[in-house]
């Protein structure tokens, strides 16, 4: 198979003597500085999955310390030395390292870079009909910053005094003073300057995504017409694009504080009864400065995995998705108001009654849209012709996910409810069904559904049930009972809580969700196998092995740089023509145009056919062999 | 076994704008936000009290008029080109980036002018601030002064003139962006210090 072709630009002639360069591409330049937006999303992906295991296997420690806190983990002493103490058991400190380091690689580097990186990269390119992204040069940088902090990350987990360990939100002064913890020494500044990285790399991302998509639509790829894939990630990178330069300022200020003698986040510090030199800065402008981030970053996470989950539930359904347009208004919507809810993280930190219910009333109004969006896809799935693939399920789980999620943000979101609930084991509920748990189903149904686009073979779908039924009931079991730990006041981040004599009829459920965990955990490696089992001896795909309407499912099954052989097809309808009546097929892909289906066309659909003309049947040409 | 592609006219793009003019607005989005949130978080701050009045070296009267200068001479040379009176273009960039030089030295000098009034970068956030925000925006110029050498090169290479003037009219854009920052930040700054 041909994988290899040769790119001319607009019109260009044949010219012979320019062929060569390009077939003989080293593997440097094809598997590693590689340009192509399909190769880039790949290492995306695997750079993702490395994360992912070293993030969750954090986890498991820590649950274990949680979970069985009297037992002996000196067997672990191999692996992790002197962070486990004589006695067998996990040092305090580097508990905290732990979590704060579960919670960085999950929410930035999982889900933010593997999920983004990976599908926007991917998709966008193919689903709107371009031969690569805006600049592919931009998006190998992209990629290599990333590869960098992430080196800077991962090193920080070597060094003698450990990773930075005030939690993923780096609140000051904890993580101000290199005196006030162990990891807020070297470990907090390398935890500053891989974020600064990490965040050029995200925007150089997001600059690429954004102009592919205004810029480089083939023809007749209106935006009414972009699938809710595109519409997702466009409004992803636009969320990115507003809020991660604030987080950059926010970790700029930090490190002026830590390494060069400031004061703005610090003031009125005593340690041993010694005052520090620091005076007139306010920790509280950290918190502002990081959750104006922080809260458009949760939907930055989600909304990609909300994409990946319309296409496939459309897709599988055999059914056009409910109220197009209602989806593109709730995906605006949860944008734009994204940033003027962040203050719902702070309702405890003594901010004025009235401008907490201010908050509270933006805060709550997100329900709305979330809530269309969640109708939408029941009335999508509703009597519809299913297809339960492994991909379809993992939407569906997600669908669930963040149904049971969302609802527990509406109590949080009440600012009377959150004063009890703050900082407990609720939140940490909340926000692992609704962010964590959803994420991660969108971005594996992704994986399931376009691997076939990304390696030419399927995985296997016998794995993938069971994997499905492993994560989803997993998953629920884990974070379900935390709700009864939050309620009951267990404040998160806590080494230990035998010590509390309120707590201790909590240490089976604890015993429970820890199990729970590992068993989860461990079906992540059925997903492993799979995956690059069937990278190599996967059954090999066909063109549309999903029966899809998307512009990608037109490319060759394994296609090389610039998309299409020959022309690039333009684009008659939306993307949702499924089981349309009259038609032969229960789908039309979105190269079909109107005068070739006169049997399923409406009314208004015939008089589009005139325009059609006038613009020229176009030839498909793909398989023209020199 | 190779396959050759033919490649025939492509589709139209449905906007005409340059993708890296637009990528270049992005990037200057991205700016804008930095700057928001350093300017909020100012207001913040000083709303919160424990704040000192500083006065704003005068120096910064005098960088702001070079600065401005320095945007005129570049939409100048921007006009020059699209007239392709070449010579003109040369001699525009030149002084916009001299301009633009002198403006970074200026603001060094007004550093000093503050160190000499007993505001240093370490101490009160409200002479922080100042230091941050000259400190972050001379940055960002050096990048547009970098900008600026590398289309003066061009220029003596006759790759800018009327028929290309992608690369040109992104230096102004970025340049006249840089300009209008430090407007506003000099601005922000003589209204809330
Ligand atoms: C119905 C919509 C939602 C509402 C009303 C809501 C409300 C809230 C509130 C009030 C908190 C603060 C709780 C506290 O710290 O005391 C919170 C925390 C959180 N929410 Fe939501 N939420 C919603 C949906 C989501 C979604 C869709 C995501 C992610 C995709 C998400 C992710 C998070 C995260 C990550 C935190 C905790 C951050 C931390 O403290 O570490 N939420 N939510
Ligand atoms: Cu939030």
């Amino acid at each position: 198979m041909a994988t290899e072709h040769q790119l001319e630009g607009n019109g260009v002639s044949h010219d012979d003597h320019d062929h060569d360069h390009d077939h003989h591409q080293s593997f440097v330049s094809k598997y590693i500085f590689s340009t192509d937006h399909k190769t880039i999303a790949k290492q995306f992906l695997i750079t993702g999955i490395f994360w992912a295991i070293i993030g969750g296997a954090m986890s498991i420690i820590f649950r274990l310390q949680l979970g069985f806190p009297n037992s002996n983990v000196g067997w672990l002493k191999p692996l992790l030395g002197q962070w486990i103490t004589e006695e067998g058991k996990i040092d305090p400190e580097f508990y905290l390292a732990l979590v704060t380091m579960h919670g960085t690689i999950m929410v930035f580097f999982v889900l933010t870079a593997g999920l983004s990186g990976t599908f926007s990269n991917f998709l966008i390119p193919l689903q709107v009909g371009a031969r690569d992204m805006a600049s592919g040069f931009m998006n190998m940088l992209s990629y290599w910053f990333f590869f960098l902090s992430s080196v800077i990350m991962m090193s920080s987990l070597f060094i003698q005094t450990g990773p930075a360990s005030g939690s993923w939100v780096v609140y000051p002064p904890l993580s101000a003073l290199p005196q006030a913890m162990k990891g807020s020494e070297l470990g907090m500044t390398l935890w500053l300057v891989s974020m600064a990285i990490f965040i050029v790399s995200s925007l150089l991302g997001g600059i690429n995504y954004i102009t592919t998509v205004i810029n480089l639509r083939t023809k007749g790829m209106t935006f009414s017409k972009l699938p809710l894939t595109i519409w997702a990630f466009f409004l992803t990178a636009v969320i990115g694009l507003l809020s991660f330069p604030v987080l950059f300022s926010a970790a700029l200020l930090l490190v002026f504080d830590r390494s060069f003698g400031t004061s703005f986040y610090l003031s009125d510090i005593y340690i041993g009864g010694e005052a520090l030199p620091n005076t007139g800065g306010s920790a509280l402008l950290f918190q502002h400065l990081f959750w104006f981030l922080g809260h458009p970053e949760v939907y930055i996470v989600l909304l990609p995995a909300l994409g990946i989950t319309s296409e496939i539930i459309a897709t599988n359904s055999r059914k056009p998705i409910f109220g197009y347009r209602a989806m593109v208004g709730s995906l605006f919507g949860i944008s734009i108001l994204s940033f003027v809810v962040w203050a719902h993280h702070m309702f405890v930190t003594g901010m004025n009654p009235f401008l907490g219910s201010i908050f509270m009333f933006l805060t709550l109004i997100i329900a709305v849209p979330s809530a269309v969006k969640v109708f939408n896809y029941i009335t999508t799935l509703w009597k519809g012709n299913i297809v339960f693939t492994p991909g379809m399920l993992f939407s569906i789980g997600l669908v669930s996910l963040f149904i049971s999620g969302g609802v527990t943000g509406i109590y949080l979101g009440n600012s009377a409810i959150d004063i009890q609930l703050h900082d407990t084991y609720f939140v940490v509920a909340h926000f692992h069904l609704v962010m964590g748990s959803a994420s991660f189903f969108g971005m594996v149904a992704g994986v399931y559904h376009w691997f076939p686009k990304m390696f030419g073979r399927m995985m296997d779908e016998k794995l993938g049930y069971v994997h499905f039924w492993f994560t989803f009931v997993g998953v629920y079991l884990v974070f379900f009972p935390m709700h009864y730990i939050g309620i009951a006041g267990f404040p998160r981040r806590y080494y230990s809580f035998t010590n509390f004599d309120a707590f201790q009829s909590f240490t089976d459920l604890n015993m429970f969700v820890s199990v729970a965990a590992i068993i989860t955990f461990g079906a992540q490696f059925i997903f492993l196998f799979n995956f690059f089992y069937s990278m190599f001896k996967g059954r090999r795909a066909t063109l549309n092995p999903w029966k899809s309407n998307t512009l990608e499912w037109t490319t060759p099954i394994n296609p090389g740089h610039g998309n299409w052989p020959g022309e690039i097809p333009a684009v008659y309808r939306w993307p949702y023509d499924y089981s349309k009546p009259g038609a032969e097929d229960d789908f039309i892909p979105q190269h079909i145009p109107f005068s070739a289906t006169p049997e399923s066309n409406l009314p208004h659909e015939n008089e589009l056919i005139a325009e059609e003309k006038e613009e020229e049947g176009i030839v498909v040409d793909e398989t023209k062999e020199s | 076994m190779n396959q050759h592609i033919d490649m025939k006219n492509e589709p139209v793009r449905p906007l005409s704008m340059h993708p890296q003019r637009f990528a270049l607005w992005l990037f200057i989005v991205s700016i804008v936000m930095i700057f928001a949130a350093m300017t909020s978080a100012y207001i913040v701050k000083k709303s919160d009290g424990d704040w000192v009045d500083i006065i704003l070296p005068q120096s910064f009267w005098l960088n702001t008029i070079v600065l401005v200068a320095s945007s005129v001479t570049m939409h100048m040379a921007y006009i020059a080109a699209k007239r392709n009176n070449l010579n003109l273009v040369k001699i525009a960039m030149t002084i916009t980036t001299i301009l633009g030089l002198s403006f970074l030295v200026g603001q060094y000098v007004s550093w000093g002018e503050l160190a000499a009034m007993d505001v240093h970068f370490e101490g009160k956030p409200a002479g922080s601030f100042i230091y941050v925000f000259t400190g972050l925006h001379g940055f960002h110029l050096i990048s547009g002064v970098v900008f600026l050498i590398i289309v003066l090169v061009a220029t003596f290479r006759f790759k800018v003139h009327s028929k290309s003037m992608n690369l040109i009219g992104m230096c102004a854009t970025y340049w006249h962006f840089l300009d209008g920052l430090w407007v506003y930040l000099f601005i922000f700054l003589l209204l809330n210090h």
